[in-house]
């Protein structure tokens, strides 16, 4: 039987992580719920720009921008990998460095160089310890970003690309698909494939009037393109963001059932041992009084 | 007078919701203006001060890296950036454009030259719109 003292010690320790684990989940859900009024409010910008961008593609020759067309030999492959900066949310940033560690192990196993451009803490914590070359890294950002964090992603992406620097670029994100579902996702960014053109093209329904365009459709795609990559990697950042949020969420409210359970099954073995002790005291007290009768 | 509706969009909300009478916006190839029942017309912005009347009194925005696209008497302009005068912060803006300024005297050969520049035009741009509304302001008292 385990000493009283340590079991009512036990058990006031684990109350006191459920209180933490409790706040915790609150906390996330306040953040949730920040990070999904945000992916609300960015979608009256992406949906007009899918819009924009389809209409302009309708006509256009994919060939015309460099950030379209596909490269015949692929000899450098960027990864943009990102995750929480934070910890304590399941395996939710494992996931992802996972579901990006397989795709880096599969091009490393075609001959190709894999390269990986980490956003957040966790996902560079993994690629620290394997081979591949991080060129750079942005930690430290997850909690508070804005556009402005994409659009220098997406600067770095797209100057490496059109450099020659990388042939090819996929991003590693947590998707927000509901509250108890968060899906590591592989996306392809660039080059940007004409089918992804062709779909997004499709979404506007009904014939519209003929546009005027300034400067012309060749110049209103080369600056539509590569903002579309920042778009995209914007999405990637806030889908990650309240992914991480219902992440955390969920697991601490695991943590905390755990906690009630721990209670309970300690408060079993406290009781038992108390009431083994009251026993063994009762039995003392007989033994002594029957010894004093005879 | 007819009217047309003005939005302005960035990622991180909605700047702009409201009917105007006219739109004069900072084309890439050049200022260009828009009233009401104007060709449906799609255009890349350049960085500056995008301008709408309400009442006959003009009003500024500084936006930067965003397009336009006029249809049906609706204006919608997506912006990277968009800053109504109560949001800019001067002295950020002031500062941003010291350091362009020294960064452009450095270098002028290197490739950051265009970057620079930019940076130059928009605090110029955000320091204008704010005086504007700062005249304003000051005139209506």
């Amino acid at each position: 039987m385990p000493a009283l003292k340590d079991v009512k010690n036990k058990i006031t320790a684990v109350k006191k992580t459920k209180q933490i684990t409790k706040a915790m989940n609150m906390v996330a859900s306040a953040k949730l719920r920040g990070a999904q009024a945000r992916i609300e409010r960015f979608r009256p910008y992406a949906d007009k720009f899918y819009e924009m961008l389809g209409e302009l593609a309708k006509g256009a020759d994919p060939s015309v921008h460099p950030l379209l067309e596909a490269r015949e030999e692929v000899k450098t492959v960027l990864l943009v990998v990102i995750t929480s900066d934070r910890g304590l949310c399941g395996a939710f940033n494992h996931n992802i460095a996972s579901a990006a560690l397989k795709l880096a192990k599969t091009k490393a196993a075609e001959g190709k160089t894999v390269k990986v451009l980490c956003v957040g803490r966790k996902g560079r914590d993994v690629f620290r310890r394997t081979e591949f070359e991080i060129v750079a890294a942005y930690v430290n950002e997850m909690s508070s970003f804005d556009f402005s964090l994409a659009s220098r992603i997406g600067s770095e992406v797209i100057g490496g690309y059109v450099g020659g620097a990388y042939d090819e670029v996929t991003m590693a994100f947590g998707k927000f698909v509901s509250l108890a579902r968060q899906e590591a996702t592989l996306l392809p960014v660039l080059p940007l494939s004409p089918a992804e053109a062709g779909e997004v093209a499709a979404e506007p329904a009904g014939p519209k009037a003929e546009y005027l365009y300034e400067p012309s459709v060749e110049g209103l795609l080369a600056e539509l393109l590569p903002r579309f990559i920042n778009v995209q990697i914007y999405r990637g950042l806030l889908d990650t963001s309240a992914s991480e949020h219902a992440a955390r969420m969920r697991s601490m409210d695991n943590a905390t059932r755990n906690c009630d359970d721990l209670v309970s099954s300690l408060t079993l073995v406290y009781n038992k041992a108390r009431q083994a002790a009251i026993t063994k005291e009762l039995m003392d007290i007989v033994g002594g009084s029957e010894a004093l009768k005879g | 007078m007819a009217q047309l509706l003005l939005e302005i969009v960035t990622p991180d909300k909605l700047v702009l919701s409201q009917d105007v009478e006219y739109v004069g916006a900072p084309g890439l190839l050049g200022e260009f203006g828009v009233m009401a029942n104007h060709i449906p017309f799609l255009s890349a912005l350049g960085i500056g001060s995008l301008m709408y009347k309400v009442g006959g009194k003009a009003n500024y925005v500084f936006v930067s890296g965003g397009f336009a696209e006029v249809s049906g008497n609706k204006v919608t302009v997506l912006a990277e950036v968009a800053e109504r005068p109560e949001d800019i912060d001067v002295e950020r803006a002031r500062k941003a454009q010291e350091r362009a300024k020294q960064r452009l005297e450095r270098e002028k050969e290197k490739v950051d030259f265009a970057r620079a520049q930019a940076a130059m035009q928009r605090a110029f741009y955000r320091m204008k719109v704010r005086e504007t509304a700062g005249s304003v302001a000051s005139t209506a008292h």
